[in-house]
């Protein structure tokens, strides 16, 4: 499980790309939005799902990291699935006023 | 062909998958596209992880997983709009606990393997538990707060920013022991050591969390919930740092970078800063109050609220957290449909942290079918105001203070408010005159150009229909 140190620096660069990136997205979105943003954006930090999935995995691991990584994906599962799904309810009832009369 | 190669072209594409998501939330048109493309790239990262499963023990994956799903499911489609603010902090909390659990149980195989483990994946390790645990009390707390279970007020005691310097303190310090442990090259004595180390860092973290949280006051909700939401993305990034995966690091300074953001505008919107709101126990018996304002409220009945507006040719509503509470938005848009019947102009202006968390108004508009051009926010109506016949204030208080202009020794000073005082007439609907959740007196209600319609705002509203219809 090593790291090439020169490896490193690499996952900064995408790490601080990724966080410009994210404040240049954010930045402008109208606050009529800013619940389904959060809760959008809640829901994607459940993809630390990935990694208690990798950590459930390995070959030959002990119970205990079994154990672990399964309770961490359930709580992950209920962060991505409760996250989307909210977000999507919310969402749903955004409407313009075109789209209002369409359904009238 | 090489596997490797595949997966990690498969998280590139999860990760632009959330990039365009988060793009598309930006906008009303194509929000719900957008978080349905950032679903797929979940489901696209979730895939290429199980394909990476060199011994994948199914029993146990479906068994969370499908517990996990349901209860997300099952919470997603139960919660009423107005327990959203509590809904997403809990699921924020999960996310973090979930980050604590990968994190520990990354430790807990490298130090059964007795492996060797740079300081790097140390650090991140104890950066992973330690956001991931903050992430998960504090958020239990706010959750507490915001579904009344704890005091909405803050909880303050003598020292407490002494006790937390000491928490943070022994947090560093173990830390620092922590990681400079190298598991595999030291004796199994001493990784007892490292081991108790960190159980010792997820319970101060945990503490930290509880702590930092319950001094915060039920009006700053807004900025703790943007702020905890960044810390659970901090939370996955840092994990992502532990076993080395790009997918994590990006996708979670995306939440963390968009947490922060959110949190820069609610502090502005309050004209406070992010160590005011944290520190300062603001809205608490012992903060500052401003002046007292004395004068005579003029009560209105809904007969006499009812001739103003059906004579008036532009309203605009001004919500708060009040018609949460009291669940009026149904009937608002109803008196709204009838206004605009009538010939009047109607608006909606929406403070940016009117409510428990960013945006809650707008959410429970849009549960009562609002058209959103009708939402505007201050400064659009502000400069106009004075050409609008009445402004309805709903159970808002202090972002509708004209103190915030006024008074210079109000706490509110210098906050941006709507300035509903300068309508022609503004319509308070209110329970009682008792000053809102920061506990500042509002001069608005003594004003000449204010009445106060009295009792709950739905039953209010209710009567203000109920004139009209005859």
């Amino acid at each position: 499980m090593d790291l090439d140190p020169a490896m490193i620096p690499l996952l900064f660069f995408i790490f601080v790309l990724a966080m410009l990136l994210g404040i240049e997205l954010i930045r402008k979105v109208p606050s009529q939005l800013h619940t389904p943003l959060m809760s959008g954006s809640n829901a994607v930090s459940g993809i630390t799902i990935v990694g208690a999935l990798i950590a459930a995995g390995r070959q030959d691991s002990p119970t205990a990291v079994t154990v672990l990584a399964t309770l961490a994906v359930t709580f992950a599962m209920i962060n991505v699935v409760g996250g989307y799904l909210v977000t999507d309810r919310m969402l749903k009832m955004f409407k313009g006023k075109d789209k209002r009369r369409g359904e009238q | 062909m090489n596997l490797e190669l595949v997966r990690g072209i498969c998280y590139i594409a999860a990760s632009i998958l959330f990039v365009f998501g988060l793009k598309m939330l930006g906008s009303p048109t194509t929000a719900r596209r957008g978080n349905l493309v950032s679903a797929i790239g979940m489901l696209i990262a979730v895939v290429t992880a199980l394909s990476a499963m060199t011994d994948i023990k199914w029993a146990w994956i479906i068994a969370g997983a499908g517990i996990g799903s349901a209860i997300g499911a099952l919470a997603a489609r139960l919660v009423k709009m107005t327990a959203m603010p509590q809904m997403v902090g809990l699921f924020n909390g999960f996310g973090g606990l979930a980050s604590l659990l990968v994190g520990f149980s990354e430790f807990h195989s490298r130090w059964a393997d007795a492996d060797t483990t740079q300081l790097f994946t140390m650090v991140a390790i104890f950066l992973t538990v330690l956001t991931g645990g903050v992430t998960f009390s504090g958020s239990l707390v706010a959750y507490g707060k915001l579904a009344g279970v704890v005091t909405g007020k803050p909880v303050l005691y003598k020292g407490r920013n002494t006790v937390n310097t000491a928490i943070l303190i022994a947090i560093v310090a173990s830390g620092i022991f922590f990681c400079a442990q190298k598991l595999g090259q030291v004796e199994n004595a001493e990784t007892q050591g490292v081991y108790i180390a960190l159980v010792g860092i997820v319970v101060l973290a945990l503490i930290l969390g509880v702590l930092s949280t319950i001094g915060i006051g039920g009006a700053d909700m807004p900025v703790v919930i943007c702020l905890l939401n960044s810390y659970s993305g901090l939370a996955a990034c840092a994990a992502g740092f532990v076993i080395n995966n790009n997918v994590l690091i990006v996708s979670g300074s995306l939440v963390g970078a968009s947490g922060l953001v959110l949190t820069n505008i609610m502090c502005k919107a309050m004209n406070r800063s992010l160590a005011n709101v944290l520190f300062s126990g603001f809205g608490s018996a012992t903060a500052a109050k401003g002046a007292a304002y004395e004068g005579q409220a003029r009560p209105v009945s809904a007969e006499d609220a009812y001739l103003i507006l059906e004579a008036a040719r532009s309203v605009v509503f001004v919500p708060g957290y009040g018609m949460a509470v009291a669940q009026a938005q149904h009937v608002v848009r109803e008196l709204a449909d009838m206004l605009t019947e009538n010939g009047t102009e109607v608006k909606y202006c929406i403070h940016p942290v009117a409510g428990r968390m960013p945006g809650h108004m707008n959410v429970l508009l849009a549960e009562a079918n609002v058209p959103y051009e009708l939402l505007v926010e201050p400064q659009d109506v502000n400069p106009t105001m004075k050409i609008v016949d009445v402004a309805v204030v709903i159970g808002a208080n202090d972002v509708v203070n004209p103190a915030a202009r006024e008074d210079q020794s109000s706490p509110l000073w210098g906050m941006p408010v709507v300035d509903v005082d300068r309508a022609r007439t503004c319509i308070v609907l209110k329970r009682s005159l008792n000053p809102g959740f920061a506990g500042v007196d509002n001069p608005l209600f003594f004003k000449d150009n204010t009445r106060m319609l009295f009792g709950d705002a739905k039953a209010s509203v209710a009567r203000l229909v109920s004139e009209f219809k005859h």
